[in-house]
């Protein structure tokens, strides 16, 4: 193993593909030239030259639908997403086009592409800029979305998405890029399988389910609550859908409480899908409430103590552990 | 020509005896674009039509009876059942799909003639669109990019001079649509639909500069269809002296007095005419006695597996 930064993951997972798969190509906003308008790209163009990194003008609804054209025929894009947020002018295309194909044309046409970009809050980037994206796309069938918490996560899953005949949605994190991780070695190559949960932390008091940036809020919550002898079992989903429900619901079978906790907003979405997953599957087995932690049912405000206000903070995670272990 | 419009004639009374559901649009009155596009596209090329997609996939070599199976819903449909009338899918003639968001699939098409460039094949894609996309954000970004890139696709604008049922003159500032295409630094042609030989030598030479690296080419072609815009449209928004107009530029009469002058016996095109109602009649009667669309197809094909089956 060795420690490297959830970007340079992302980019090792391209660059893999790229020289594995000649029918594997970057497409989107300064992907080339500039390098990645968050140097996840950087590097690749002067690996693979404009025929296999293209810079495209800004036009989201084009050039994604020239990916999804170019998947139907043989090829396998890499869309980047400057930020999901700009998926928006793309919507129509992943959601008529590229998750209707498939059943659409009864199988005879497939669609393998990946659509990446970073997800969710940034820093201070206000309404426009800060939308968790994984309700919008985890409705639908016909797609895959994922969204990895770690480096390592980040490098397996990408280069599955990448190898997948089916159109996936990933969803990265712009204040996930600089995080430090571990993963295999240069040589050894880990494919993270599709719609398998992952145990991040074992614990036997409480489960948290949480993915994404408040992933790591949920990581450091559980260390202070350690300090006080409540021991947090994490599971990560790492892929929204499919969505693995097995090791939440063997988690929660021990601890008989649990905690989603989520960046997107509290109406519906994979966060709510959890909970009425675990009160079906495990029900005989809860002892309080599921609770929910997500960001605060707003459009994103610009001022910095607001912003940490409407994200999911330390204090609301473990408020909410106790509220479901009724400890005060 | 003629098995499309038998075909349409017979989807039309199969809807109204409640055969067919959802959403029905016809080509008639639109036939000689269809056949003279696939006149002059070769085996490797793919097409892209909006959801008034039965003329070409037909022209394309599409059965009869495949197609007609799938306006009745039928597991024996191009689509299995699972498209309908605006779904069609032939992926062995590169038909591939009928598009029934407004503008949404051009950036498909250059989406494959994306494909062409990139691995170099000879291969040309025609996309076809009704005037009523070109005021759509689709349209514009699809036509950028392949105007930008220089990609191998003919954009065929078939104006039927009704988006739905608003006339041109209320949706565009422009009477002529083809000088859209400077905007996107590639060539645009215009010309009248209802001569089969007209249309095809323009939409060849549109096709001969895709194949030759020229890139794209914006062709807009003056049609008009006979019908409503679907079967819901009693199309009272023109006049039956329109209409009536139109009728006297019926692409299978015109192709029909030429060829009489040019000898050919009376008596000759009617046995032809017998021969497609037979083959119409009977893919009505394939598609009736046909299985119905299976929940098993519709399970297994919402994704791949993952084994790549």
């Amino acid at each position: 193993m060795r420690e490297i930064r959830y970007r340079d993951a992302l980019r090792e997972a391209m660059l893999e593909e790229m020289e594995r798969d000649e029918s594997v190509f970057l497409m989107g906003e300064e992907v080339g030239h500039y390098q990645g308008a968050y140097k996840v790209s950087e590097g690749l163009l002067d690996k693979f030259g404009e025929r296999r990194v293209i810079d495209t003008p800004i036009a989201e609804g084009g050039f994604a639908g020239v990916g999804i054209g170019a998947a139907m025929v043989g090829l396998r894009p890499i869309i980047e997403f400057m930020t999901w947020n700009f998926s928006f002018v793309a919507f129509d295309q992943i959601i008529s086009n590229a998750a209707k194909i498939h059943p659409m044309s009864a199988g005879a046409v497939r669609v393998p592409i990946v659509f990446r970009g970073p997800n969710g809050a940034a820093k201070q980037v206000a309404a426009q800029h800060s939308h968790s994206c994984a309700p919008f796309y985890t409705n639908i069938p016909g797609l895959y979305v994922i969204q990895p918490s770690t480096p390592r996560d980040a490098k397996g899953l990408l280069k599955s998405a990448i190898r997948s005949d089916n159109p996936v949605v990933f969803l990265e994190g712009e204040t996930l890029y600089g995080v430090k991780g571990e993963v295999p070695d240069e040589g050894v190559e880990e494919l993270v399988p599709i719609g398998e949960s992952r145990l991040a932390r074992a614990g036997g008091h409480c489960t948290i389910v949480s993915w994404g940036r408040p992933y790591y809020t949920v990581m450091a919550a559980a260390e202070k609550l350690s300090a006080e002898g409540i021991e947090c079992e994490v599971i990560d989903p790492r892929t929204l859908r499919p969505l693995d429900t097995s090791l939440m619901v063997e988690s929660v079978k021990k601890t008989n409480r649990c905690v989603v906790v989520h960046e997107h907003w509290p109406y519906g979405g994979p966060g709510a899908e959890i909970v009425d997953r675990l009160q079906r599957e495990a029900f005989d087995y809860l002892d309080a409430p599921l609770e929910r932690v997500s960001s605060l049912d707003v459009p994103m405000p610009y001022a910095l103590n607001l912003e940490d206000t409407v994200l999911p903070t330390e204090d609301r995670v473990i408020d909410a552990v106790k509220r479901v272990s009724y400890v005060k | 020509m003629m098995v499309i419009r038998r075909f349409e004639e017979e989807a039309a009374r199969n809807y109204a005896k409640g055969k067919i559901g959802g959403f029905l649009h016809l080509y008639i009155g639109q036939e000689a674009i269809a056949v003279a596009a696939a006149e002059v596209l070769e085996e490797g090329d793919y097409i892209f039509q909006t959801y008034r997609d039965h003329g070409i996939a037909l022209a394309r070599g599409m059965s009869p009876n495949a197609a007609m199976a799938e306006l009745f819903g039928k597991d024996t449909g191009c689509s299995r059942g699972l498209g309908g009338s605006m779904h069609f899918f032939d992926v062995e003639r590169g038909f591939l799909g009928g598009w029934a968001i407004v503008g949404g699939h051009l950036a498909l098409a250059a989406g494959t003639a994306f494909k062409a460039k990139y691995s170099g094949e000879d291969r040309v894609t025609m996309c076809f669109f009704g005037e009523g996309s070109t005021n759509i954000g689709g349209f514009h970004e699809a036509m950028s990019l392949a105007g930008l890139w220089k990609l191998p696709v003919v954009f065929v604008c078939e104006n039927n001079q009704y988006a739905m049922g608003t006339p041109l003159e209320r949706t565009s500032p422009l009477k002529d649509l083809s000088i859209k295409a400077q905007g996107y630094g590639m060539l645009g042609d215009r010309l009248e639909g209802h001569d089969v030989e007209v249309v095809r030598e323009r939409l060849g030479a549109a096709v001969g500069r895709a194949r030759a690296g020229e890139g794209p080419t914006f062709v807009e072609i003056l049609t008009y269809r006979f019908r409503g815009h679907s079967m819901s449209d009693p199309a009272k928004y023109r006049t039956r002296t329109e209409l009536e107009q139109r009728k006297q530029q019926d692409p299978i009469a015109v192709v029909r007095g030429r060829l009489v002058d040019l000898g050919v016996e009376e008596n000759a095109l009617d046995d032809i005419d017998l021969e497609v109602d037979e083959e119409i009649d009977a893919a009505v009667r394939f598609a009736d006695e046909s299985a119905p669309a299976q929940e098993d197809v519709m399970m297994s094909t919402v994704l791949v597996a993952e084994d790549g089956s």
